[in-house]
């Protein structure tokens, strides 16, 4: 019955993974650009959340709303500021930018919010569900977690398949000079990205903390590296693959922390991303890059 | 005695018969032109030929050995030198070390006797530099020897990857579109450069081209490919005459 | 034979680094220079001879690493496991340390090279992911190990101390997350700066021989370089190597200056990897000497912003990201071309040569 639990809490926790990842994998696929800064947007949300829930004492459902609307506001701005204006720079330039962006967010966070770890209060006022007669507990962040983690990303697929939005990130992303031509408006489209990468990273924020609720300046940083992990893992690019490498990544992270080791959790989900790349270099559902001669 | 021999080669990518049962001949120090219209499978061959593309089917020898599945690499080593239609030199090096890396394999020293600067370093680099500004000489870039690659003009860069080809000290030398963004009297001086580098390195060329001036001007045979086949074999004046030919480029 | 371009910048590199070292030297004896910069010296280094190797892979190689700072702790632990068991065998304090810095160069190397097999099919992003994945598996797996000595020999152990079952003569060398304590404060500033020296030379040397001239064909194009018969595996294997080799001698350097050595994500984590990366680039990615202008200013800079207090950081990210679009945004490199002191100053710079 423990493996049973473990293998919820994995999969409640790969669903967190999962939507940090759709955001990560959306800006990737659409800017070619490793965003470093977006863990610390969940950082950011994580705190916008729990000020208004703790500090003003507005109800969770407004708080979360509020640091959707904030987060989103945040993502376009930064990518406006900072990243608009290297779109014809080298990538590395634009990933020196993201990491300044990074370092911008988490002292900015230490300044208003401080040094000390706060303890955030769960959005989720579910009461866990008690199966087997007692024996297994699901707790209501996961009841939460996994339902919504399959409505965003079949919301997010559908989204990009269907809506003339979506289809321009499609081009975007195989070929951002075609998709000029055939009038997609660039910019735009990143921008889109952005907020929707953004927004999603609030609602994780709201799951992640919820489950795990020491919040503090460098918070997002762990997280955020694990779901880009978790989206290269299911292939870079791919929605149902960011779902599937993020989903995975949890149930090793949390199986490992439970029957290995605690502390080496983290060396083991590096080490299977290493051993999945060793044998497909593009990740799980990743596409096959052929170089033209 | 031939130099390169190809017996029936063929690939596909996916459903399309890229190139299928191509048999050429090429006799030692022959200039042998391949041709066709666009998307008939040239780059296609020589890529095969160069394995950056493993053939389905076919043999491929060069020299009298057979070279069929090898790498890249080896297959320079046997003796395949190539250019590309899309220029693919070494951009950010100087035009002198761009034809130092096509000596790599002709001039050896370990890589510690470059960093502890020892007296083989300096040796093997006053050859290397001495060979490669002989090969920059007859393309006229020797004056340039220190420009980034990347600021070369059009032509000279077409000029250089012959240069950094013929560096590897090949037996057969492929060149992919030579001509391609010449002008009349750059071409006319590349007809002659081609001439003069088969005579002076000693090497069998097989050249990819559209300028039809070049190939019936410097090419003692023609290979002419349409759709992944052959469509005609021979000397320049019966193959350019052939109704199949003409059909095939110009249409019914 | 005239000096050619290459070799007269590279020296003049190496006698600025001679100068700012007899500097340092009259100012620590005219005791004019501060506490806070005397402690700076090595890791001024350090980080340097950082920057400079982690060039060769972003640089020379073209490869995105996003886990240097592991070969750095490679070397760490490993020279000062050595220095540790070996400060009673071996007395003589130069024939250590110089064993120590081999040490630590050599496992560094060896981790670098088993890491260059492993990316050897990974391009651009996927491998950036896999070397900061390796460099996260390093800082982690020291932290769970325990290793001690005692007159049978070595004792593993993934638990803790106890569990090494040592004999009453045993040392428990490696703590787990407390690290190695005690390690000689063999570096000085004078074997730090001769060993940046040495790392450059190293560099440089490479880049201009017949290797170097290999590893920056593959970084330019992958299949010419294939065409002309270029071992592209062997050459990345090289690089990769000897870039972390060099990084394993920046980690002896820090763990023999330190009293206690551990491996936390602020020492040996992504976030240096990403540090040392951003010195690299904003120096001048393939530009040895900019990095080393770029490690001493960006290191001191945190420091010399301390009145700032709460500040200092955020300024700090501010100024990194002004500096990249500056550098890189189409508008300002106009901008700068427009208002280059080439332009004012016409007097002071000799006329470039034309193009052809």
């Amino acid at each position: 019955m423990s493996f049973l639990s473990y293998l919820i809490r994995g999969i409640s926790l790969g669903s967190v993974y999962s939507i940090i990842a759709l955001g990560y994998t959306m800006v990737y696929g659409i800017a070619k650009m490793l965003n470093f800064a977006h863990g610390d947007i969940i950082m950011i949300g994580g705190y916008v959340i729990f000020t208004i829930m703790s500090t003003i004492g507005l109800p969770p459902f407004v708080a979360v709303l509020v640091g959707i609307v904030l987060c989103t506001l945040l993502g376009v701005t930064i990518e406006r500021i900072a990243y608009k204006p290297l779109r014809s720079a080298s990538s590395l330039a634009v990933l020196i930018t993201a990491i300044g962006v990074s370092y911008f967010l988490q002292n900015f966070a230490l300044l208003i919010f401080g040094a000390d770890a706060k303890s955030f209060t769960s959005v989720i006022k579910l009461s866990p569900l008690e199966l087997a007669g007692g024996k297994l507990t699901i707790s209501g962040e996961t009841l939460v977690t996994i339902p919504l983690c399959i409505i965003i990303m079949v919301f997010l697929s559908v989204f990009v398949k269907k809506t003339k939005v979506g289809r321009g990130m499609i081009a975007v992303s195989e070929n951002k000079e075609a998709a000029i031509l055939m009038g997609v408006n660039v910019n735009r489209t990143i921008a889109i990205t952005f907020a929707i990468g953004s927004a999603l990273a609030a609602v994780a924020s709201a799951l992640m903390f919820s489950a795990y609720p020491a919040l503090s300046t460098t918070s997002g940083a762990m997280p955020g590296i694990k779901a880009f992990v978790a989206a290269v893992f299911g292939g870079i690019g791919s929605i149902p693959g960011a779902m599937i490498g993020g989903i995975l990544l949890g149930i090793i992270e949390i199986l490992s922390r439970a029957y290995i080791s605690s502390q080496l959790a983290d060396a083991i989900v590096f080490l299977v991303l290493i051993l999945v790349l060793l044998v497909k270099p593009t990740g799980i559902l990743g596409k096959k890059i052929q170089e033209k001669v | 005695m031939s130099m390169l021999s190809v017996k029936n080669l063929g690939i596909s990518f996916g459903g399309l018969r890229a190139v299928d049962s191509v048999s050429i001949n090429i006799e030692k120090g022959e200039l042998y032109g391949l041709i066709g219209p666009n998307g008939a499978g040239k780059t296609t061959i020589f890529n095969l030929l160069t394995g950056v593309y493993k053939p389905d089917t076919g043999i491929i020898e060069l020299d009298g050995k057979n070279i069929t599945g090898k790498s890249t690499m080896d297959i320079n080593n046997e003796g395949i030198a190539r250019t590309f239609q899309n220029i693919r030199l070494f951009k950010n090096m100087s035009v002198l070390d761009n034809v130092k890396v096509g000596l790599h394999n002709q001039y050896k020293y370990p890589t510690f006797a470059g960093i502890l600067r020892l007296p083989s370093y300096f040796k093997t680099e006053k050859a290397m530099n001495e060979k490669a500004i002989e090969i920059l000489k007859v393309f006229d870039l020797d004056e340039e020897k220190d420009i980034m690659a990347a600021n070369l003009p059009y032509g000279k860069q077409r000029k250089l990857e012959i240069a950094r080809a013929l560096g590897t000290n090949p037996k057969l030398l492929l060149l992919d579109e030579p001509a391609a963004g010449m002008n009349p009297k750059e071409t006319d001086e590349l007809m002659d450069t081609i001439r003069l580098i088969r005579n002076k390195f000693n090497v069998t060329i097989l050249l990819i081209e559209h300028d039809m001036k070049l190939v019936s001007g410097i090419c003692e045979k023609i290979f002419v490919l349409n759709f992944g086949t052959k469509l005609a074999n021979g000397e320049p004046k019966e193959v350019l005459n052939n109704p199949e030919v003409i059909k095939a480029y110009l249409g019914e | 034979m005239a000096i050619k371009k290459t070799t007269k910048s590279n020296l003049i590199t190496i006698a600025i680094l001679i100068i700012i070292y007899i500097v340092c030297q009259i100012l620590i004896a005219t005791g004019s220079m501060s506490n806070l910069m005397k402690g700076l010296l090595v890791p001024l280094c350090y980080y340097s001879i950082m920057a400079v190797s982690l060039n060769l892979t972003v640089g020379i190689l073209g490869e995105l690493s996003l886990g240097h700072a592991g070969f750095m702790c490679i070397g760490a632990f490993a020279s000062s496991f050595f220095s540790k068991t070996m400060v009673d065998v071996i007395g003589n304090t130069f024939i250590r340390f110089t064993l120590a810095i081999i040490i630590g160069a050599l496992s560094a190397a060896l981790f670098g090279m088993i890491i260059g097999v492993a990316v050897l099919r990974l391009r651009g992003d996927y491998l950036a992911i896999v070397t900061l994945a390796f460099g996260e598996i390093i800082k982690n797996v020291i932290n769970v190990l325990y290793i001690g000595i005692d007159r049978n020999g070595l004792h593993f152990s993934m638990q803790d101390s106890m569990s090494l079952n040592l004999l009453e003569d045993g040392e428990a060398i490696l703590n787990g997350p407390r690290g190695i304590t005690g390690t000689p404060k063999n570096a000085t500033f004078t074997i730090a700066i001769i060993l940046l020296i040495l790392t450059y030379v190293i560099i440089t040397n490479l880049v201009n021989s017949r290797s170097g001239r290999a590893i920056m064909a593959i970084r330019d194009n992958r299949i010419a370089a294939e065409t002309m018969g270029i071992p592209i595996t062997r050459f990345k294997i090289l690089a990769f190597s000897i870039s972390a080799g060099l990084a394993g001698v920046a980690g002896v350097l820090y763990s023999h200056n330190i009293s206690t050595l551990t491996a936390t994500p602020k020492n040996f984590g992504y976030n240096m990897s990403i540090m040392i990366l951003v010195f690299v680039v904003l120096g001048g990615i393939g530009n040895l000497r900019g990095s080393i202008i770029a490690a001493v200013i960006l290191t001191l800079l945190p420091e010399y912003l301390r009145f700032m207090q709460d500040y200092r950081m955020l300024i700090y990210a501010v100024v990194l990201i002004a500096l990249m679009i500056f550098n890189w945004n189409p508008t300002c490199i106009q901008w700068r071309e427009n208002h280059s002191l080439k332009n004012y100053l016409p007097m002071f710079f000799k006329k470039e040569k034309e193009g052809l």
